[in-house]
């Protein structure tokens, strides 16, 4: 839905007639022009992931990373425009060093993703600054109350916690497959494994991504979980790779059967007369 | 002092000077009060016992015998305060302050562990300022009781019993003898005041009564054993 800001929009410091600053909603659209980034919360830790579209072909692989850990229980994957987006990590990366010096804990995650929130709308207040274009997906654990976490902190200022979120070009689609997976059953004992989550997602990115439409991409993934230690690390190579072969082959067998039901359905139709 | 008398000597030379005064007491400014002073805290099972004399002197004047040394931070985070009466009150005053507005932020109980560092934080970095020995001790979720003693000059550490103040020193060799791990409450509590009765009795600066509080997850106890009940003493 094309709306014309005409005349309102050219500052986060006007509201427009109807209420709403143009400014913060177009820099919402700068983010759904860029790469997919996934969150997903497992029972058992929180998995990251961003698919990096490869602009470039002397672009040396597994460089210009975008998933940043913060603190050793905390990690931030970014989508969006990159560069606000270290902005807003070299921020939380502040955060967590000031709360650790002064209260000589790791920082709670609530409180990480509130100042990183809190920050993010500082700059949707002036007419002299613009709104970050990037949307901050936030993996962290909290060491008193040994529960983990992940929020998404968007270019508004809002921050939420999610079971599962989406951000980028692929969203919408990615948001809907993250419904069908085990992750918000009441008995949280019965939602999905970690690893299960890291296969789960890389099978998302690939049915999201179009192989003649868009460019080739990498993929990026961490993990937060008892296997890690409860430190923000990235996934193994190696786990990555099986994943994206499970992923590959999942979508392949998925495509047959949705064959293989319309040749049933000519048989019925023959039946019939 | 007689500074007529007296030959200019080197600073590190004046440094070391006493004239039998105590290390808490002699870097007082004339007129200061100090809480030279016995305190201490021995976390137990369920909780910690913090105990402490009463006594306030400014030189060989008695300014309080009754004086209150344990002060509370949070709902289950006190400290015992020793060295200077202003600069441990001023502390405290900054430390629960800090220590409510995180309450707020977190939405949960502060830990012994975060009042320690903040405390720490101030007594260091205002250690050419300050003259402040205190002993924090409290209840909370994370590690149960715990007890952290930060001697003069802002050091931290987390200990399984703290002493601090002038008094301590006449009391470590009982402490040592008679602490024991996995001790209860009572048994916790009748240590405290035995320790603090002997101090009291050798410390010219420590006296008065001996005022507990026992910190638990269902809450605070206070006690005070007057001056002439004292479990040893003259």
């Amino acid at each position: 839905m094309a709306s014309s800001g005409s005349g309102y929009d050219l500052s986060a410091s006007t509201f427009s007639p109807d209420g709403r600053i143009f400014q913060v909603e177009y820099a919402s659209k700068a983010v759904n022009n860029a790469g997919t980034a996934l969150g997903l919360k497992c029972r058992n830790g929180v998995v990251l992931c961003v698919e990096k579209p490869l602009l470039n072909k002397m672009l040396l692989p597994n460089s210009n990373r975008r998933i940043h850990t913060v603190d050793t229980h905390s990690g931030i994957a970014i989508t969006g425009f990159v560069s606000d987006g270290r902005q807003i990590v070299n921020r939380a990366r502040e955060e967590c060093s000031n709360y650790e010096e002064t209260y000589g804990t790791k920082v709670p995650p609530t409180v990480l993703g509130d100042r990183l929130a809190a920050y993010v709308h500082y700059f949707t207040l002036h007419g002299s600054l613009r709104p970050f274009g990037a949307t901050a997906l936030l993996a962290s654990y909290d060491t008193e109350t040994k529960e983990h976490c992940l929020q998404m902190i968007e270019p508004s200022g809002v921050s939420y916690k999610y079971f599962g979120c989406a951000a980028g070009k692929g969203r919408q689609p990615a948001k809907t497959e993250l419904e069908k997976l085990d992750i918000n059953k009441p008995d949280r004992g019965e939602n999905i494994d970690v690893r299960e989550g890291v296969k789960q997602l890389a099978r998302i990115i690939h049915l999201l991504h179009e192989e003649g439409k868009d460019k080739p991409f990498e993929l990026e993934m961490s993990w937060l979980c008892e296997e890690s230690g409860w430190e923000h690390k990235g996934v193994p190579r190696d786990l990555i790779k099986e994943a994206v072969e499970w992923a590959k082959k999942d979508i392949a067998e998925a495509e047959e059967s949705e064959s293989e039901e319309d040749d049933d359905d000519d048989d019925d139709e023959e039946m019939n007369e | 002092m007689n500074y007529m008398n007296q030959q200019p000597q080197p600073y590190a030379q004046q440094a070391y000077q006493h004239d039998g005064k105590s290390a808490e007491t002699r870097n007082l400014k004339p007129g200061e009060l100090s809480t030279g002073t016995t305190i201490m805290a021995i976390p137990f099972k369920n909780g910690v016992v913090l105990g402490a004399d009463s006594r306030v002197s400014t030189g060989t004047y008695v300014a309080n015998r009754v004086s209150d040394k344990v002060a509370q931070l949070h709902d289950h985070i006190w400290c015992c305060r020793s060295g200077s009466a202003a600069d441990t009150q001023a502390l405290t005053d900054y430390v629960r302050h800090y220590l409510s507005q995180l309450a707020i932020e977190t939405g949960r109980v502060p830990t012994v562990k975060t009042a320690a560092h903040l405390m720490r934080r101030l007594c260091y970095e205002n250690k050419d300022k300050l003259m402040a020995g205190v002993i924090i001790g409290g209840w909370d979720p994370v590690e149960k009781g715990s007890v952290y003693n930060i001697p003069l000059g802002g050091t931290c550490i987390k200990m399984p019993f703290a002493l601090g103040g002038s008094g301590s020193t006449y009391i470590y060799g009982l402490v040592d003898s008679l602490y024991k791990e996995g001790m209860g409450e009572e048994e916790t509590k009748l240590l405290v005041k035995k320790a603090i009765s002997h101090a009291m009795a050798r410390d010219g600066s420590s006296g008065g009564i001996i005022r507990t509080v026992v910190v638990t997850e269902a809450g605070n106890e206070r006690e005070y054993i007057p001056g002439n009940e004292l479990p040893f003493g003259p």
